[in-house]
């Protein structure tokens, strides 16, 4: 807690660059957030090279090398995708619904792709795992949920629900129904139909076909290009309805193309490698620490390096120490959760 | 000049505000006054354009309010709510920085730099500038608030309650640089108060509202009286001549 300070104040301008306006007040603000992310840069650095590298046998340089280095670039390629979708997606869903606990993953979208996934199982079997799989049908999921979480906002936001908390409640109660509904049909599952899906159910790396990879990579540059190129103007509807409102924003307007994208974006990461429930909290949550400026154009860098180091940090661990690559969600939770309490307990605020 | 023409709005089946017709004349400080729930706030926020209507005209400076777009009304009318709360932590300046968007869209020019820096002096917020608001005393942070506003650089000012919260001195800290920004800088300042006394020495014009319509409108002499001032507030008000002008004496 910062206690009131009283209204006599010594008139000393602050440190900084007293009469110019930034995203950083002070010159020690502003070398912190370089520092940082120079960090996160070096280490996503090393850790994409390090899953590229780790355990190959040929020696560096050597044409062998590059070839199977070829064949893993597919998971490094993947692990950038879904960082950069979560990261800017959780972090554009929270400024627009003016809030940073919940995230677009509680929102129905992995409850979803849970319930479609369940469901091709309940009905079809284990051959519904793989009537599932294919560029038609993955295009199909993503639409869904754009589909899903468009009909939700534009419905909750107009006329007069237009509410945003009463939109983040009814999402959550959709995303709890589908869960409830997915978890009942799985009881009837036989053992083995449910030990398929549940692989299907861990966010996983090694879920994503690679034959995805081309339109993922075009449909999240386009969402993720357009939001950070907003990066401004998210700035001004992070103040809220009102101030926004008051400073020229067309705010359903912009709330509105601001959730499309992060449909877009959370369609394909969920699509793409199933649910990762806590990563893009997390993401999101790291990033407003390290870069501690209101800045959209500051955060979402930061977001998308956290969300590579975690993610990929992650994955290299499963996979070259415990041989488990298919369940890096539980070590992203584990780590992930507990280096978000150190950061909040240091800081003490969100 | 705001021109309010047969403007109503209604919440539910009883809760009913107007027609009200109205025109706030340009210059000085016009203060909202009236009792609990009358509807004062809801008036300024539809001049504001935070809330629709639901028939009737609002014309700011001849545009309306409901057609003009939101981008270039920013520039006409700046409006504060009573709550402001961020989820972000903003420091004062970046804060006042705020209110430049709709000339700079986010890209501070130099004479953006220099409506802020103005903005910041006239509130004697240089020693603050780079605090977080989350650092700030009650009083200061109005203080910042205010300052965005007016660095927004409108010709109509609508405030919502500003010296809620503030003590004697913070509160009349305020309302005078209220009227200094109304003389010196030639700013039309809506504002809603609750304290009659405050609106008696400060306003130039009172505007008396009462279950969502405007009952009076005058200037603070026409308006402090007792037989007014008892009708608007239904409760037994006598006016006493006090050191500095007419005073409302109401317990």
């Amino acid at each position: 807690m910062h206690s009131p300070v009283d209204a006599q104040e010594t008139p000393t301008i602050a440190a900084g660059t007293p009469g110019v306006t930034g995203p950083f007040p002070t010159f020690r603000a502003r070398r912190r957030y370089w520092t940082l992310l120079s960090i996160l840069s070096v280490l996503a650095v090393a850790i994409g090279f390090g899953l590229l590298a780790w355990n190959n046998p040929m020696p560096v340089d050597t044409e062998g090398f590059w070839r199977i280095a070829e064949l893993r670039a597919t998971n490094v390629i993947v692990i950038a995708v879904v960082a950069f979708c979560q990261a800017i997606a959780t972090v554009s869903f929270q400024t627009v619904t003016n809030n940073r606990i919940l995230t677009p993953s509680i929102m129905g979208f992995e409850s979803l792709y849970v319930a479609v996934q369940t469901s091709a199982v309940y009905f079809l079997g284990i051959s519904g795992i793989v009537a599932l799989q294919g560029l038609p049908q993955f295009l199909l999921q993503i639409a869904l949920m754009v589909g899903l979480s468009l009909l939700l906002y534009g419905w909750l936001l107009s006329g007069k629900y237009g509410n945003l908390q009463i939109m983040l409640l009814v999402g959550i109660i959709i995303g709890g129904g589908l869960g409830a509904v997915s978890t009942f049909m799985r009881r009837l599952l036989t053992p083995s139909e449910f030990d398929i899906l549940t692989a299907r159910l861990f966010g996983s790396i090694s879920n994503a076909d690679a034959s995805y990879l081309p339109i993922s990579l075009v449909l999240c540059l386009v969402a993720g290009t357009v939001l950070l190129s907003q990066g401004r103007r998210l700035n001004v509807i992070a103040l809220g309805s009102d101030t926004a409102t008051n400073l020229g924003i067309s705010y359903r307007f912009e709330i509105m193309r601001v959730l499309f994208f992060v449909s877009i974006l959370m369609a394909v990461s969920t699509s793409l490698v199933g649910p990762m429930t806590f990563f893009g909290f997390l993401v999101a949550t790291l990033a407003y620490q390290f870069a501690d400026t209101y800045d959209h154009r500051h955060i979402f860098p930061i977001a998308v390096l956290a969300g590579f180091v975690v993610l990929g940090g992650a994955y290299f661990v499963m996979k070259n120490l415990f041989y488990a690559q298919g369940v890096v969600s539980i070590i992203v939770e584990l780590v992930g959760g507990t280096v978000f309490l150190i950061v909040i307990l240091r800081k003490g605020r969100l | 000049m705001i021109t309010l023409s047969n403007v109503g709005k209604s919440y539910g089946h009883d809760v009913t505000i107007g027609p009200v017709d109205l025109t706030i004349p340009e210059g000085g400080i016009t203060a909202l006054v009236g009792p609990n729930g009358a509807g004062k706030s809801t008036l300024l926020i539809m001049i504001g354009r935070l809330l629709g209507i639901d028939s009737g005209h609002i014309e700011v400076a001849g545009y309306d309010v409901a057609k003009t777009k939101s981008k270039d009304l920013a520039k006409i009318i700046a409006i504060l709510r009573q709550e402001n709360h961020f989820i972000a932590r903003l420091t004062v300046r970046q804060l006042v920085g705020f209110s430049r968007f709709p000339y700079s869209q986010g890209r501070l020019t130099e004479a953006d730099e220099v409506a802020i820096n103005n903005s910041i002096n006239f509130l004697n917020l240089e020693g603050l500038q780079d605090r977080y608001l989350d650092e700030l005393s009650g009083g200061q942070r109005q203080r910042a608030y205010v300052a965005m506003v007016l660095a927004q650089d409108t010709e109509y000012v609508l405030l919502d309650e500003p010296l809620n919260n503030l003590d004697m001195k913070h509160s009349v800290q305020m309302m005078r640089h209220l009227k200094r920004a109304a003389q010196e800088l030639g700013r039309t300042i809506i504002i809603v108060l609750h304290d009659i006394n405050f609106a008696g020495h400060y306003a130039d014009h009172i505007c008396a509202v009462k279950e969502g319509q405007v009952t009076e409108f005058g200037t603070p002499a026409e308006i402090l009286t007792d037989s007014v001032l008892t009708r608007i507030f239904d409760t037994p008000v006598q006016v006493i001549d006090g050191p500095n002008g007419a005073l409302a004496v109401y317990y």
